[in-house]
């Protein structure tokens, strides 16, 4: 496991899971209807909503569509996710390889797993329909792999054009946040590259913990630190305070 | 009629059994009463499956489970089912087989079930891993625009087993609360039972409620709290801590047997 420093600035220090968050919770904007798995994502699109994207419509896999009310489970699905009125999917998962595939179903052989994980959900209809999808999860090298064990949830395949020739037709991963930067999709190839790190995270540092060779853009850039209001709404949504 | 009579007479060894829920309304009470018939090789069929199928497992019902995210929802992610994560990767008490779809290819395969139809479709599973290992997916040409799609068989369990808050004398049953596919589960398999909160002399109507006339369920049990440690809405929230409790008790197989023991011999449902 990777120990990061705790950078320090105005805004007081925070964590790499805090700089996690507000990356991520940046990506949602205001008026979106936005799909989040547990964990991370949710926590990251509750942090949007109390920051800037109050009217943010959070589809839940119950059928819930934000406070206005639930619909039934065969309309969620179908009308919803897999019509594409999903803006974006926040999506995690237990393995993602180079060309953002995720894996949420086995580690190891599907008969004989090393470890079986919670399986499909909802995620591989939101990564197929959805307008985008925003990957959220922890950099680590043991998750970070050339290729996932089990393709759950399709990013794009094996190459720029395998989403087309699928029949997908949301748009696939956009961004990819984790606690040291954010990996974006190579026009060309698809593969994902770094296109920032944040404060205090070197490129050696993401490299190390990346399974592939990992391509870094030339216009890198240094996330922005999270400000003392985005940490402040932060620490309400861990500690289920506020409105 | 008594649960335990209702569950004696609906489940038969081999059966495939489908007790839905989503994240309330959980049929505990029923579960418990199909540990205590020890049924065998049972198929069990949910969409997520948490502690009732981990217990069921565990106490060796099953033969097969057929679901589409399995984990303890409390506790959310990775692991957080033993019995089951036992029996995947140790075949402990008994091996067990998997059929594995999304949270969508569950709905569509209940929809068809449930209308008469051989199979749904849904797009979902283009590139995912998921077909190669799953007997119960197909493609199907659209014979309109000869676009290819995913096809998944219908389901129609054997016998389906939900809980609801109230049903009226003669058997007409009344849910609320955000939806599972429970009424799909009941209107899908060839038996039906359905635990309740409450009988009244008549339902009244209640906003946002959904409802399954008494023609289309084979049984109605009263079983107050029947849904506990899930939650049954207007009745009594999800008690988290029974959730989390349960991970103690899962993690180890002598803590597990002492659990069943319990549930077997005293009758005393402790989560």
């Amino acid at each position: 496991m990777t120990t990061l420093d705790r950078p320090t600035t105005d805004a007081g220090s925070w964590t790499s899971d805090e700089m996690l968050a507000v990356a991520a919770a940046r990506t949602v904007r205001a008026g979106q209807a936005c799909f989040a798995g547990a964990g991370l994502p949710a926590r990251a699109a509750e942090l949007a909503r109390r920051l800037h994207a109050p009217d943010l419509l959070l589809v839940h896999d119950d059928g819930r569509l934000g406070e206005l009310g639930a619909v039934s489970l065969p309309e969620l699905f179908g009308y919803w996710i897999q019509s594409g009125r999903v803006d974006v999917g926040l999506l995690s998962a237990a393995q993602i390889d180079v060309f953002g595939n995720l894996n949420t179903t086995v580690l190891g052989d599907y008969a004989e797993p090393d470890l079986r994980l919670p399986g499909s959900g909802s995620a591989p209809e939101i990564a197929a329909s959805c307008r985008e999808v925003v990957v959220v999860m922890r950099h680590r090298l043991p998750a970070f792999v050339e290729r996932v064990d089990f393709v759950t949830s399709v990013g794009f395949g094996a190459g720029p054009l395998d989403r087309a020739m699928l029949g997908l037709r949301g748009g696939g991963p956009r961004q990819v946040i984790t606690d040291l930067g954010v990996l974006e999709p190579d026009p060309d190839s698809a593969e994902l590259r770094l296109t920032a790190v944040h404060p205090g995270v070197r490129v050696e540092q993401v490299r190390a913990e990346t399974g592939w060779p990992l391509e870094v853009s030339e216009d890198l850039v240094v996330t922005d630190a999270p400000t003392p209001h985005e940490l402040a709404a932060l620490r309400s949504v861990m500690t289920g305070s506020g409105s | 009629m008594p649960l335990s009579d209702a569950v004696a007479d609906l489940v038969r060894d081999g059966d495939e059994v489908a007790l839905e829920g989503n994240s309330a309304l959980i049929p505990f009470a029923a579960a418990h009463e199909v540990i205590r018939l020890r049924p065998r090789d049972l198929t069990l069929v949910r969409m997520s499956p948490d502690l009732v199928y981990d217990q069921l497992v565990g106490a060796g019902c099953a033969r097969k489970l057929v679901f589409s995210w399995a984990a303890n929802p409390v506790l959310g992610v990775t692991g957080s089912l033993h019995r089951l994560q036992d029996a995947l990767v140790n075949a402990w008490p008994a091996p067990l087989e998997i059929e594995e779809h999304s949270h969508a290819g569950m709905t569509a395969r209940y929809v068809a079930g449930a209308s008469g139809l051989p199979f749904g479709m849904l797009r979902g599973y283009a590139g995912t891993d998921l077909p190669q290992y799953t007997a119960s997916v197909a493609t199907v040409r659209c014979p309109f625009t000869g676009e290819e799609l995913d096809a998944v068989s219908a389901l129609n369990p054997d016998v389906a087993i939900v809980h609801a808050q109230r049903a009226d004398k003669s058997g007409n049953v009344q849910f609320r609360g955000a939806g599972g596919m429970q009424r799909e589960a009941v209107l899908a398999a060839r038996r039906s039972l359905v635990t309740v909160e409450e009988i009244v002399d008549e339902l009244s109507p209640v906003p946002d409620a959904t409802v399954l006339p008494s023609f289309a369920v084979t049984a109605v049990a009263h079983a107050p709290g029947g849904a506990a440690p899930s939650a049954a809405d207007g009745f009594y929230d999800r008690d988290d801590e029974a959730y989390r409790a349960w991970d103690e008790i899962s993690r180890d197989r002598t803590r597990f047997g002492l659990w069943l023991e319990g549930i077997r011999v005293e009758g005393t449902d402790t989560v």
